[in-house]
């Protein structure tokens, strides 16, 4: 019995909170744009019976769905963030490596202190993060002022407003969720098959390419998807950071809700981001899984 | 082994400089006199001083330090009875929906959530307002409360609970006596993730809060559109300089913690 209840209390709020959501979220997004409060018909009439759910039902089409098939700024928009996405991942992966694997390399007694050095700018507010590059990156910021004394460019270059800010911004704020998953893998690796490696004739990089990167390869993974799912319906940093050229679909729909205020089509765009990120958090939760099962 | 190669430091080296570099950046022109961020004319706090007269901004403050101090305990309370139900309660039905629930939170883009929470919201006509933001931050922020919690909860040496249990304690307080001060470090990380991720968080508090309740996220974000500012910068500080003195404390908490129970047990293994 009181299990029962222990169970039932988060479930019954996940439930309530998290999947009725999307149904109605769903729902939406089959009704009709209306100029009414709220702004979508038509409204389920529960007091008219059978007739009235019949009635809601019939009422249902995928008219929001096809205007986004017309509107080529919706598909652009997944287009782009899902490239915006795999490019920024596979550059944290180049920036996070290198940082993962010294970490791991380094004494046992620094240790503790470097992974608190790598959580820190994770707590630290996001928000907070991304408006730090403003200063830096924009035309009289910091970077241009470097520059421009040590005489290596004339101009100051536009950097903040570009695809370029988005992906400096992205790999400095994902930074941290790529390195904590490869250091643990790393810091898990037996030093001594590297030492075999190389007895048995490798040199330094190819016992790194052969041993160290196919055993870290768990990190690698794990550390990929939580950068790149998020990554595809972020909204906070194109739009500090990017400008009118850089399409992301978290900021189309965004857009869509509070300046369009058309509900039904901000409610089809967020089914269909969620139908392409079903594989990426399917794939994601398996790799978990099966590495969770490979540690017990 | 103990030494560091040179590629080791450099890669250290560059990569704490950019994690670092921007946020120092940041600090050090929040001290600046002049209103241009960007030129240095000399030290100064005012901007810190022109903070503390600005209303809005503590009206802000306030409303983000209530929605998060509550939608934290309520999503710690929820989420370790969550982690606890994964782990212990074995089968039962609707546990992989269950499972899945608390997990699809954690990479769900933030913006479908605050759109459904928000369509949820005016589907049952609930004002949007503290109780709103309040009810969509526990939501999301319980599902990584029980993430942190369950990994500790999966280590935890079974027996013990079982030899309170022999022993005539009833399940509730064998959980208050045993199981809860071995998992407490777990939940009070716990607690600090989902009180820190409240105090951050824009799009869903956006979606979700009404004109009668905005936070600082929201009043930052809607003045940082219009470009740097110093008073910006000082807010930024000390924001930052809160969550450092934060997480210090609660690390060296946790690890003062650790080492007792490890010098209990050995002092228990002595004692058989």
């Amino acid at each position: 019995m009181r299990r029962a209840v222990l169970i039932a209390i988060p479930y019954v709020w996940l439930l309530a909170l998290f999947l009725v959501p999307f149904f109605i979220v769903l729902k939406i997004s089959l009704s009709d744009t209306a100029l009414a409060i709220p702004p979508y018909t038509p409204t389920l009439d529960f007091s008219a019976g059978w007739a009235g759910i019949k009635d809601f039902f019939s009422q249902l089409d995928f008219e929001n769905y096809v205007w986004l098939t017309e509107d080529d700024l919706y598909w652009k928009a997944y287009l782009s963030s899902v490239k915006i996405a795999l490019i920024s991942t596979f550059l944290t992966l180049l920036v996070g490596y290198p940082i993962a694997y010294g970490m791991a390399r380094a004494p046992q007694e620094w240790r503790p202190t470097l992974m608190m050095l790598v959580i820190l700018p994770f707590w630290t507010s996001f928000l907070i993060r991304v408006y730090a590059w403003m200063g830096i990156l924009s035309n009289e910021g910091y970077l241009n002022q470097i520059l421009l004394w040590t005489g290596l460019i004339s101009t100051p270059l536009t950097i903040l407003n570009t695809s370029t800010a988005v992906y400096i911004g992205i790999v400095y704020t994902y930074l941290p969720f790529m390195i904590l998953p490869i250091y643990s893998a790393l810091e898990r690796l037996d030093g001594s098959l590297i030492e075999a490696a190389e007895d048995l004739g490798c040199s330094r990089l190819q016992a790194f390419w052969l041993v160290t990167i196919p055993l870290s390869k768990p990190g690698i993974i794990a550390g990929c998807f939580l950068v790149m799912i998020p990554v595809i319906g972020e909204f906070v940093i194109p739009s500090l950071l990017g400008g009118s050229g850089t399409l992301m679909i978290g900021k189309v729909l965004w857009e869509e809700f509070f300046s369009n205020r058309d509900w039904p089509v901000a409610s089809a765009v967020a089914i269909v981001l969620l139908l392409i990120l079903v594989i990426p958090i399917v794939l994601f939760q398996r790799n978990q899984q099966k590495q969770a099962e490979a540690d017990g | 082994m103990n030494r560091l190669s040179w590629f080791n430091t450099v890669s250290l080296t560059l990569g704490f400089a950019f994690l670092y570099i921007p946020m120092i950046i940041l600090i050090v022109f929040s001290f600046n006199e002049s209103k241009l961020v960007t030129v240095w004319a000399g030290f100064s706090t005012k901007w810190y001083g022109e903070l503390l007269q600005n209303e809005a901004f503590l009206d802000a403050a306030w409303v983000t330090i209530r929605v998060a101090v509550f939608s934290s305990t309520l999503a710690t309370i929820l989420g370790t009875a969550a982690a606890y139900v994964l782990v212990r309660s074995g089968r039962f039905f609707g546990r992989t929906l269950f499972s899945g629930m608390i997990y699809a939170p954690l990479v769900m883009p933030e913006v479908i959530t605050g759109l459904s929470l928000l369509l949820l919201f005016i589907g049952i006509g609930l004002d949007r307002g503290i109780l709103t933001i309040v009810l969509a931050h526990t939501t999301f922020s319980m599902c990584f409360v029980s993430v942190v919690v369950s990994s500790r909860l999966i280590t935890f040496d079974r027996s013990l609970e079982e030899a309170a249990l022999d022993l005539g304690c009833s399940p509730a307080q064998a959980f208050r006596l045993v199981t809860l001060p071995i998992i407490a470090p777990a939940v009070i990380s716990g607690w600090l993730l989902a009180f820190t991720l409240s105090l951050d968080d824009l799009v869903i508090a956006s979606f979700t809060s009404g004109p009668s309740a905005t936070t600082l996220p929201i009043k930052i974000f809607s003045a940082v559109r219009l470009g740097v500012s110093p008073e910006i910068n000082a807010l930024s500080t000390i924001m930052i300089a809160v969550v450092t003195v934060g997480v210090i404390t609660a690390s060296l908490v946790t690890k003062r913690a650790m080492v007792r129970q490890r010098q209990d047990e050995m002092a228990a293994a002595r004692t058989e």
